[in-house]
């Protein structure tokens, strides 16, 4: 029986592990991917903490977690295809028109 | 006997998430990142959520991933971009990284607070009345849960058509 | 505990096993059947009316020279294959083959099964972008954007006896067809389920994203040797699954007039392949808008009204 904090650290690393890859990373879709690792880290943690506490809320925020985030990928990619059209770069550094 | 599995498959999260920020290959990153749901999904299975587990699978591996994969191609991210990453952006992402795992792990040692076993067993007994994973989920869903799906689905509606506008070439 | 693991490893040895003969020999049973509902003899030559015309072609295949194409991406060119044709064994490990005999009796096998499915999409897109050639990345995309859609249908189809069933275990779902098969209440669902499988395996009359007059061979242009062999038998092995899926769930499994065995699942399974030859050799392939437009205009919404209608007569019998 593996108990439930171990799944819990495991989370917390992935986590982070987005976090460092959503902070570090140029290229638009890889910031997209790291979010994605972090709300797959969010995920095991509901789960982890449905099963220590019998409940079955946990479970209800997964899915609705994953729809949520099928929805971000799905606007968030059609907004970088229209941006590719205007400019032809992925790089984040380069998208600035609005700074002041 | 689950600790080999949650093992293997939580090293495996780990290091195939560990590869995802790391690739320079964009496509590359996204067949890692598919690697790590699939373990992720091994591990709901351990946790005794095998409902979820297909649904990550069957959602998320086979749908978004689907999504990104579709996008990194027709974007034609095949050169691989020389990415010019801030010396200063890197460390401070370390330290802020390095401070939030030192976060969660004082959390965890100082112990989290659990029911008792007793309530838990109860609720967990009231769950398995149903007849398994999917049935409870089934039913929560559409008696306790019931607002928030009609919402949820409201707004997978309106993803979608702001999805095809945003990325249509004219209106 | 090790008796169970080593049951089990029998049972998966056994299964790839007779899949992988049946796969290849399904190539032979095609070529043999559109000869002759063509009015000719079809693979005559090797061994006694051809029966040893697979192994050859396996061993031609297995000899060939293995090309990469030198823009193509390594790594990525050769998984493509691997994934597009190990979902198509992974989902026999649920299917019931009698009543004793089913690898793992998952409580969400059919969900399991769709979901290990659309997994396969993703062998075609990577083989399409890996291969460097813009003929075949278009292949890819298109065979994917429509195998995504019709993936989409299979399940809605799916979903009609699976609320007549009230269990997704696939052993349950056979039960359940104790004294009617779901054919029966499901025929609609039937339908559409068959048009779904046939658009999912790329088979006429969907396969323009593979036709050779179309993009020269779609997303497989660039592969020859073993590689292309894979996505052979990736898509005759994937053909059985949905043949196999159709028989549990809408013909009762390994029920039928008299003893329940495995016999009637198989007899089943090569019936519905028998009847996808058929259609093979007797249908023009449809264009690929049409293709589109018959999959979200039509049975989109019938397959809505089947789940509609479903629920409400359960509701009111």
């Amino acid at each position: 029986m593996v108990p439930g904090e171990y799944y819990l650290a495991l989370a917390g690393l992935v986590f982070v592990i987005g976090g460092i890859g959503v902070l570090t990373r140029r290229n638009v879709i890889m910031i997209l991917m790291s979010i994605e690792l972090m709300l797959n880290a969010v995920n095991l943690t509901f789960i982890a903490f449905a099963k220590m506490h019998g409940n079955m809320m946990g479970q209800m925020f997964v899915i609705f977690v994953i729809t949520v985030a099928a929805v971000e990928a799905a606007v968030g990619l059609a907004l970088i295809i229209s941006l590719n059209r205007r400019k032809a770069t992925l790089n984040v550094d380069e998208i600035n028109i609005l700074k002041w | 006997m689950e600790w080999p599995f949650f093992i293997i498959f939580g090293l495996g999260m780990l290091i195939s998430s560990l590869l995802v920020i790391t690739r320079r290959n964009v496509v590359h990153a996204a067949l890692y990142l598919l690697l790590t749901l699939f373990c992720a999904a091994a591990l709901y299975v351990m946790l005794e959520a095998e409902f979820l587990a297909a649904i990550q699978v069957l959602i998320y591996a086979g749908a978004i991933m689907m999504l990104y994969v579709f996008v990194i191609m027709l974007i034609n991210v095949r050169e691989s971009m020389a990415e010019r990453q801030w010396q200063r952006q890197k460390v401070a992402a370390g330290v802020i990284g390095a401070l939030l795992a030192a976060e969660f792990f004082v959390i965890l040692i100082k112990g989290i607070w659990v029911p008792s076993a007793k309530t838990a067993e109860a609720a967990k007994a009231a769950l398995n009345a149903y007849g398994g994973n999917t049935e409870a989920f089934g039913v929560t869903l559409y008696t306790e849960f019931l607002f928030p799906f009609e919402v949820v689905s409201l707004l997978l509606l309106a993803a979608m058509i702001g999805a095809i506008v945003i990325a249509k070439r004219e209106i | 505990m090790v008796l169970e693991v080593l049951f089990a490893l029998i049972k998966i040895v056994i299964v790839w096993g007779t899949v992988s003969l049946l796969v290849a020999y399904m190539t032979y049973f095609e070529r043999k059947l559109i000869g002759h509902m063509q009015v000719r003899l079809g693979p005559m030559r090797v061994g006694p009316h051809g029966l040893l015309q697979p192994i050859a072609d396996g061993l031609k295949l297995f000899l060939k020279e293995d090309i990469i194409p030198r823009e193509a991406d390594k790594a990525v060119f050769i998984l493509a294959p691997l994934f597009a044709l190990i979902p198509a064994f992974v989902v026999y490990s649920v299917i019931p083959i009698s009543s004793g005999f089913v690898i793992a009796n998952l409580n969400i096998g059919l969900l399991f099964v769709v979901g290990v499915s659309s997994l396969g999409i993703f062998g075609i897109v990577m083989a399409g972008w890996a291969s460097g050639s813009k003929y075949s990345m278009l292949g890819g995309f298109r065979s994917a954007a429509q195998m995504i859609s019709y993936e989409i249908f299979l399940g809605f189809a799916l979903v009609g006896p699976l609320m007549l069933a009230g269990s997704l275990n696939m052993l349950d779902i056979v039960e359940a067809q104790k004294e009617t098969w779901f054919i029966v209440y499901q025929p609609l669902a039937f339908v559409l389920f068959f048009i779904a499988g046939l658009a999912e395996t790329n088979r006429i009359p969907f396969d323009l994203p593979e036709a050779e007059t179309e993009l020269v061979a779609g997303f497989h242009t660039e592969y020859s040797g073993m590689k292309f062999a894979f996505f052979f038998l990736a898509e005759y092995a994937n053909m059985m699954v949905v043949c196999s899926i159709a028989a549990v769930v809408f013909f009762g499994g390994y029920l039928g007039p008299g003893a329940p065995g495995a016999h009637w699942f198989i007899l089943k399974v090569f019936i519905g392949m028998f009847f996808m030859m058929w259609l093979r050799a007797t249908l023009p392939r449809l264009r690929y808008d049409q293709l589109m437009g018959l999959g979200w205009k039509l049975m989109f919404p019938l397959a809505l009204a089947n789940i509609f209608l479903t629920g409400l007569l359960m509701y009111l019998v």
